[in-house]
């Protein structure tokens, strides 16, 4: 079945100049082989479409059932360059919640 | 043990927050981190209008206030709130709180350097776009190296009640009372990436313990009385994350890996200027209430060169806002925007940019954001960026007219024009570790 990454996930994001940063974090540990599986660099680009013109890069934190993002060329210049409301990213972590994934029943049950 | 708390994650957080700590419960180290990366180019500027101005200049009225309790508990503050000119910091913190020693650290500031390090050969090309620095060497603001702990504690070891920095790294300000405390030397790596990690987690304050929290945040208790967070540091580099008893907030392993993740790029590569952090090494376990253990730390050698902050001015810019009102609020700010654009053309202005934003729309999330389907108002964002100042100001004065001859039902511009503002961009670079000498100087 399709649910978003809310159900399983949470987030927090942040800048680096006009670097986005987001780390996905799963809510329960047995869910981390859900995001690994699920939540790649392309899917990511993908789902932020024209706004990250850079590439994406994935990180693996096995010990924290989490993964790292990095977003190059995201924040339309970034810090004070940046013309946009959310030059920091601060909300880039919320959006990717709404990323449609897809699992199995059994995956989610405890 | 000791317990290192934080009370400011940046310049302009909860003023409140570093008084709490203290009369809270209890602790030994009290540190606030006032720097982000532009920030000194503004300080800059203030320094070069007023000698004695450069610095966090919230920072000695807040010592001034804790003075007599920061003496009676023997709580010492490490602070980077030196900016561009902690030697006048610090002689204000003397001014306001004349009983207490205060230590500065000096070193970090390169600007007056520049020419030197091009000529020896230091390119200090852009960290992102690969640039070499000549190319806006003439509109720099601003240069300072990160320090790392070691300074800071050898500011802490001539017996400082107060250690005041310019630029260092954001961590290294709760490393240092670890190496003061536990005799930490250079090169024990796994503990200097444990203390870096305790650093990482407590330099954004209340981001630590549930401020900013995404799972289940509306079951956080009390965020109006929020704990900003305490690292209780242990000899062997572990160490628990906590809080005031009786302060609102939340620390479970949920907060504490939030932040964990927060702005760290390569896990396995968490570079400051005192070791290389693994956190992919990282033990997190529930200690107990608003506890959370942190062990297994590892760290790698340091790198040969230290991070440089460097600001340019990069022309001016100005972001204007109008908001219309349902029926059709999209087309119409759509439709205002369209205007704008078509009047700023027919000026013959030129832009590097001009950006628009429909707030309530996809302003946050873009291309990412869920469909909405005419909302009961928008806010039309438009913004742009010139070399010049006068195509800017030019540019905001495009805005409010449109209340009356474009689209109906505008408002929200009660503001008038935006203001216009100068850009100062950041270009991070590199330089060679030996190039940059710090040292410790007491005051009083």
């Amino acid at each position: 079945m399709r649910i978003p990454l809310l159900r399983i996930a949470y987030c927090r994001s942040g800048d680096k100049g006009d670097t986005a940063n987001i780390g996905v974090i799963a809510l329960e540990e047995r869910y981390y082989p859900i995001l690994v599986r699920e939540v790649t660099a392309e899917r990511v680009k993908a789902f932020f479409g024209s706004r990250v013109k850079g590439r994406v890069e994935r990180y693996e934190l096995p010990n924290l059932g989490a993964l790292n993002f990095v977003l190059y060329e995201a924040l339309g210049g970034g810090g004070t360059v940046s013309l946009r409301l959310d030059a920091q990213a601060k909300t880039l972590g919320a959006a990717l919640l709404r990323m449609e994934i897809h699992v199995d029943e059994h995956e989610l049950a405890g | 043990m000791i317990r290192i708390a934080n009370g400011q994650g940046f310049w302009g957080d909860w003023l409140e927050a570093p008084v709490r700590l203290i009369e809270q419960g209890p602790i030994d180290y009290l540190t606030l981190d006032y720097l982000a990366e532009v920030t000194m180019s503004i300080l800059q500027k203030q320094k070069l209008r007023d000698p004695n101005l450069g610095y966090a200049h919230d920072f000695p009225p807040l010592i001034g206030r804790l003075a007599e309790r920061i003496r009676e508990r023997g709580v010492k503050v490490i602070a980077n709130a030196g900016g561009v000119n902690p030697m006048a910091c610090a002689r204000e913190v003397r001014r306001l709180a004349p009983g207490l020693r205060v230590a500065v650290v000096l070193g970090d500031d390169v600007f007056p350097r520049i020419d030197e390090l091009l000529a020896a050969g230091c390119e200090m090309r852009n960290l992102d776009t690969g640039e070499p620095l000549a190319r806006v060497r003439d509109r720099v603001l601003s240069a300072n190296a990160y320090l790392g702990a070691f300074p800071l504690a050898a500011a802490l070891d001539t017996g400082a009640d107060v250690v005041i920095s310019g630029r260092c790294a954001d961590a290294a300000l709760a490393l240092a009372p670890m190496i003061h405390r536990f005799g930490w030397r250079e090169d024990d790596w796994d503990l200097l990436a444990a203390g870096t990690v305790a650093g990482h987690i407590i330099e954004c304050g209340a981001q630590a313990t549930g401020g900013n929290s995404q799972p289940d945040w509306s079951s956080i208790p009390d965020l109006a009385n929020i704990g900003y967070p305490i690292v209780e540091a242990e000899l062997d580099g572990t160490f628990v994350v906590t809080k005031h008893p009786g302060t609102g907030g939340r620390v479970d392993v949920r907060t504490v890996k939030e932040q964990i993740v927060y702005e760290i790029g390569d896990p396995r590569r968490y570079i400051t200027p005192d070791v290389i952090a693994d956190f992919t090494s990282i033990r997190i376990e529930q200690a107990g209430e608003d506890r959370v253990r942190i062990s297994g730390v590892r760290g790698a050698p340091r790198t040969d060169t230290l991070k440089v902050s460097i600001t340019y001015s990069a022309g001016w810019k100005s972001v204007g806002t109008l908001v219309y009102s349902w029926p059709q609020a999209l087309e119409k700010a759509r439709c205002a925007d369209g205007i704008i654009r078509e009047r700023l053309r027919r000026l013959g202005l030129e832009f590097e940019v001009i950006e628009t934003q429909f707030v309530g729309v996809d302003a946050c999330h873009g291309p990412a954001a869920a469909p909405c389907n005419d909302p009961p108002e928008v806010e039309l964002r438009i913004g742009v960026r010139a070399a010049d100042r006068e195509t800017v100001e030019r540019f905001t004065r495009e805005i409010v007219p449109l209340v009356l001859s474009g689209p109906p039902s505008a408002t929200g511009y009660g503001e008038g024009r935006p203001p216009v503002r100068e850009v100062v961009a950041f270009w991070p670079a590199l330089i060679p570790r030996d190039r940059v000498r710090p040292s410790v100087e007491v005051i009083g």
